[in-house]
Parts: structure tokens; sequence; C-alpha cells
């Protein structure tokens, strides 16, 4: 029986899933009154990498991630009223309202920042791993990242060094096809960027994206290589997101990809699948079901409230934080 | 103070503050001190770049480091500036105290994605709840030759980031004092060199001091005019200084140390006092640090001025290689004495 069969880690798979979708399509919904001025990067459609990953992880466990930041930061455990506070520009944010979507930070949770340079957050989660090692500390650092950031030197910049320092990094690489309107075909000669990994000598694995079980066996290989001091590993997972690049919009309408392509992976919702799955095997009941949706719904609503009433930051906010 | 004093060689050190018994060491030796003693008192701290652990030793200033303290700590690094300067951020975010070395200045644009887009904003970016203590030193070059591409001064292009912070230490002295307050400071500093200091000679306490950054220091006291001087031009300076008491102009030289923190008081000062200025500065004029300071002067010390601030610098072109017009492209002691003769009304 593998780790993935018990019924607590498919529950905890489902909630971090659920609390993903539920924070996005609150984003949605309240975007339109143009009263929270940041660009988002919605996560839909991705929820069961973050998920798969995040429950693997401890939270001394260190996180780096992308503009597309906040599934990840969700699972990890980071603090749901400092994440909407910053969405809103707000003290109360966890950036006091000066990083906003693309930069979130709880380092409490182990969340260490999130750089929107693409490929930016390989380099500084490589050396956070660096830090790991040599302080011989028993944690480890996941970088997730798009397969837009293959494309970037620090990728390989850090891949090599990580694998020549037997560094403790989860690499884990969030294939959605496209970065921004730019096709995959359009940019990678081989298509299978883990093979890139292997190359430097990294174990990879490919698991399916859209599927939390997949992505939770891989990623708990994964990080059991690296905790036993075997370096990096690095991960594959194929998905797709919903959304347009940024904005709560989708993008087929104007052309930017086919409908038909969208439409197939609609079927395959990571969310939707993975409740299917769990209440046909007994795992979930619709009576369970509803319950956690009900609390995860009252959470984010409790911290859509904390943001609102969080003060907007003064002048002198502006410059400080600059320098130490 | 013996610590302001710029002898111009070693024998003039040895001649003067040798004699007196205190302890000479030069600018390279002076770095390879503080970096020991760094290492030595701070697990945090490490060493990190292209040949640190090579039998050059980054022209002796990390010479026998990895030996003494391992290559865990003196670490060698594949040619990959950006990436691995990005990984001694993500280092320093999570609280280790790296110094990244480079041979060149001119090989910092490889990595000012990571220091300009990461090192120099994280800390904003998360509110305060994370800061960067990295140090980033760099050499510039100069002469035989070594043209365009390795004997850049870059500074002045890292002024324009907020965030960073930037020091040039001109003396043995300064190199020690302002490494050990830039790796302590918590913030990204760029601690820029300059080759040819290498083999000047200073008085340099044995023990581990601070000079902090954002202090300028008056290496010549005058009442005519002020020149402003940055790394090796402090020496040009201080030249100048000299044949100009010759002919009655009595010039003050300040060396600000860092560019950013920069001692405005400490310049505007001065400035009040002698009423003419001139700013010397190793890179090109255009756009630079000497500009910059020019600019802070005109805002804040217009008033006091009684004729132009004048800059020395390199001209808007790429480093020559030729000899003849290397000597074209640099300019030095007699530029400057000619500035302030031309600022003083005298011929
Ligand atoms: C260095 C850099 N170049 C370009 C951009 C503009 N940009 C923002 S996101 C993005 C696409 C990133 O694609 P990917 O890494 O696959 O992430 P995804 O958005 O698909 O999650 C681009 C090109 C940027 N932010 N940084
Ligand atoms: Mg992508």
């Amino acid at each position: 029986m593998t780790a993935a069969d018990s019924r607590a880690v498919r529950l905890e798979l489902l909630r971090l899933m659920l609390k993903i979708r539920v924070f996005e399509e609150k984003i949605v919904s309240v975007y339109p009154a143009q009263d929270m001025k940041t660009p988002v990067h919605l996560y839909i459609g991705q929820e069961a990498i973050a998920a798969g990953v995040c429950a693997n992880l401890r939270a001394e466990d260190y996180v780096f991630s992308t503009h597309r930041n906040h599934g990840h930061y969700l699972a990890k455990g980071a603090n749901l009223d400092g994440i909407v506070a910053e969405l809103y520009g707000k003290t109360g944010g966890c950036s006091k309202g000066k990083g906003g979507s693309m930069h979130l930070v709880d380092t409490d949770a182990g969340c260490m920042g999130t750089s929107a340079i693409v490929g930016g957050s390989l380099a500084l989660g490589t050396g956070a791993a660096l830090a790991i090692k040599m302080r011989g500390e028993n944690r480890l650092s996941a970088i997730f990242f798009g397969d837009g950031a293959a494309d970037e030197g620090t990728f390989q910049e850090s891949l090599n060094f990580a694998a020549l320092k037997k560094l403790p990094v989860l690499f884990v690489c969030e294939n959605n096809f496209y970065a921004t309107n730019s096709p995959q075909s359009a940019r990678h000669s081989v298509p299978e960027i883990y093979k890139r990994a292997e190359a430097f000598g990294i174990p990879a694995a490919h698991p399916d994206g859209n599927d939390a079980d997949a992505v939770y066996e891989a990623a708990s290989i994964a990080a059991a290589h690296i905790r036993a001091g075997n370096g990096p590993y690095f991960l594959q997972c194929d998905t797709y997101r919903w959304k347009g690049h940024v904005g709560p919009d989708c993008d087929f309408e104007k052309g930017c990809r086919p409908r038909a392509e969208l439409d197939k992976w609609l079927e395959r919702c990571p969310v939707k699948t993975y409740q299917a799955r769990l209440l046909k095997s007994g795992g979930i009941t619709e009576q369970e079901l509803a319950q956690m949706r009900a609390r995860i719904t009252a959470e984010v609503e409790a911290a859509w409230d904390f943001a609102k009433k969080s003060p907007y930051p003064g002048p002198r906010e502006l410059l400080t934080d600059v320098y130490k | 103070m013996p610590w302001t004093k710029v002898p111009i060689d070693k024998s003039e050190f040895e001649n003067t503050l040798g004699k007196e018994g205190l302890r000479g060491r030069s600018y390279r030796q002076a770095l390879l001190e503080a970096q020991t003693q760094l290492l030595e008192s701070d697990p945090s701290v490490f060493v990190i770049g292209e040949g640190v652990d090579d039998a050059g030793g980054v022209f002796g200033s990390t010479l026998g480091l990895a030996q003494k303290f391992g290559k865990e700590r003196v670490l060698d690094i594949p040619i990959a500036e950006n990436g691995l300067t990005g990984i001694a951020v993500g280092a320093a975010i999570c609280g280790m105290r790296p110094v990244f070395v480079h041979m060149r200045m001119d090989f910092l644009p490889m990595c000012m994605d990571q220091l300009v887009n990461h090192a120099a904003k994280w800390r904003y970016m998360t509110g305060g709840r994370l800061n960067v203590p990295l140090v980033a030193r760099s050499i510039a070059g100069r002469g035989w030759g070594s043209a365009a591409q390795h004997s850049q001064a870059l500074h002045g292009l890292f002024n324009h980031i907020p965030g960073l912070k930037i020091a040039l230490p001109a003396t043995p002295y300064d190199a020690k004092g302002l490494l050990i307050s830039a790796v302590r400071d918590g913030n990204p500093v760029l601690f820029c060199e300059h080759r040819w200091l290498y083999d000047f000679t200073g008085y340099v306490p044995e023990e581990m001091y601070t000079v902090p950054l954002g202090q300028a220091v008056t290496r010549r006291k005058g009442g005519d005019v002020t020149i402003i001087a940055l790394s090796l031009m402090v020496y040009e300076a201080v030249k100048a200084a000299s044949a100009l008491e010759a002919e009655g102009i009595d010039a003050e030289v300040i060396d600000p140390r860092t560019l950013v923190p920069l001692d405005e008081a400490a310049l505007l000062e001065s400035v009040k006092k002698t009423g003419r200025v001139i700013i010397a500065d190793t890179g090109v004029k255009t756009g630079g640090a000497s500009a910059e300071i020019a600019a802070v002067i005109a805002e804040k010390g217009f008033e006091f001025l009684k004729a132009p601030a004048l800059r020395v610098g390199s001209p808007d072109s790429p480093v020559p290689a030729s000899p003849e017009l290397e000597k074209l492209y640099y300019p030095g002691a007699n530029e400057i004495a000619k500035a302030a003769r031309a600022l003083c009304g005298k011929k």
C-alpha cells in the first residue's frame, strides 16, 4: 500500500486543491470591481501540482515560486489573511502591500519569496539549498517554475550547480505548454524538459500534473531521495491553465489558444476528477465534502474581511524596507 | 590621522608611518586579512567566485583561504555569473553572508538580473521580512591594452538602483574596514576595487575594525577648491593638490568612500567652505557617479558655488587598447590640476 492510499493524505490533497480553487474563483468574482489593483496570474487547472508536492513538505522546508504563486503558497500553509491583504495593497499584507500578487512571502511557512522575473527563483531556491547544506540542516528547498522558465539561462545554471554540489533541491516544472501566449512547440527543440535534468545527472519523473495522487507519489519518492542526502530531484508535471496568462478572463475569445484544447483539459479538471475518485472509493462522503467546502469558503471570506479592513500604507512606508 | 593618509607608494609609507612603527599592509593583503577574519569569526560567511581557490587567488586577494577554511567555504564555481549570483542571493536570503568575487568589474553586467531585480529588491518586495546580506567584490582593471571588456569601472551604473549599496575603497585601511562593514551590513553591497590599488601600502591595524558605510573622509584639508575623488582618483587628487600648492591653490581632497550611501553633508560642508568643486571619478562622466554627485551639489549647494562644478572622468568611448589611446582615455592629476586652475581663475 502506497502512502497516497492513506485516507488522511487523500483528504489533505483534496482540501489543498479545493482551497486553491475557491481562493482563485473568489479573485475571479471580485476582480471586475477593480479595487484589487495587482496583476493576478491564476492557478486554476493546475492545483494538483501544488497540492501533490506541498503535501510532502514540512513546515521548515523552503518554497520558492514565480508570478503564478498563489497555489504554491496556499498549499505550503502561508497565512491566508496576509495573502489577501497583499493583493489589496494593504499594510496587513504579507509584504506590507509592497509586493502585490507576484511577491508573496511567509517565512514562518518557509515561503521565502517569489520572483516575477522568469527563471529568477530557480537560482534563489538553489541558493537556499546551498545554505541548507552548508549549515547541515534537515530541510529541503522546493522550487516551482513554468515551462517558460526552462528557456532561461538560470535554469541550466541552477540545475548544473545543484547536481554538482548535490544540493537538497526539488525542482518542480509545471509545464502548462504556454509561456504567455507562446506555445511550447515554438520554444523547445525537445518537449521533454525532464530530459535536460537527466543530462545533468539529476533523477527525474514525469507524473500526470492533473492527477494529485500521481504528483503526490512522485514527489514523495523525490523528497525521500533528497532527504536521504542524494542531491536534487526533478519533476515535470504537465498541466494546463484555464484562464488567460494574467487576469480573471478566458483568453480563448481573443484567439490566444484553440478552444478544443481547453475543452479537452476541462474534462480533466484536477479537482473534479479527484472529488469523484474519493467519493467513489468511499474516501469521502457527499456530506463531508460539503462541509469541507463550507469550511474553506468561510476561511476565504474571513481573509477577505481582514483584507478589506486593513488600512492602506501611509507615506512613511514608501521609503522603509529599501535598506535594512 | 594615520588611517586617513594616502601614501603614494610603498616607500612613502615606509619613510613616514612605517618609521613610527605603524603596521603597513598592501591593499590586497588588507582584503585578504578582512576575509580571513570574517571567515574565522562568522560561520555564515563564505567566499564564492571563479578561481577564488586557485594558485593566483584573485590577484592574491583570496590566496590561501581555501587551504585554511576548506573548499566548502571558499568555493570555485562554474562560469555562470548570473545563476551563481542568484544562488548566492538565495543563500543570503536564508541567512548566509556570501562574498562573491569577480576578477573584473566587466563581469557584473552578466549578473545584472540577479543584482538589480533580485538582490536589490528582495527586502522591499517582502515588506522587510527578508534581506540580502550579499557582498559582490569586483575589480576594475586598467592598462596593458586590456581594452573595452576588461577595464571598465561600472560603479556608476549601479548607482541608479535603490536597494544596492556601493563601496569604493581607495586605501588599504578602507579596503579592510569597509569590507568588514559591508559583510556585516545586511544589504547587498557592491564592493568596487581597483586593480592599480592592489600594491599600494598603508596603515592597516591587525585587529578587526570597521569603517562605516556612508562616511566620507578628508584626505587633505584646503580652502580654495574641493576635489571629491573616488577610488584610484583619490591618489591623483592628492598628487594634483601637491602640485597646486606650489601655485598657491589650496585644494581640499574628499574621498566619499561609499557612493551609496553618499555622505552628502560632508561634501556640501566642504563646498560651502571652498565654493568650488571638482568631482574626479574612474568611470566615464556621462550618467555616472560624478554626474550624480554634481547634481546633488547643484540641488543642495548651489548657493555656495562661485563657479560651475567640474567633472574629471573618462570620455564617452569604450576603453581603447592602444597605449597611446589609453593615455588619452584616462585623466589624472594633470587634468584635475587643470580643472582647479580654471575654477580658481589661474591659467
Ligand atoms: C525575464 C522575463 N522575461 C519575460 C517576462 C514576461 N513574462 C511573464 S510570465 C511569462 C511566461 C512564463 O511562462 P512559464 O514560465 O511557462 O510560466 P506560466 O506563466 O506558464 O505559469 C513571461 C514571458 C518576465 N516576467 N521575465
Ligand atoms: Mg507555462
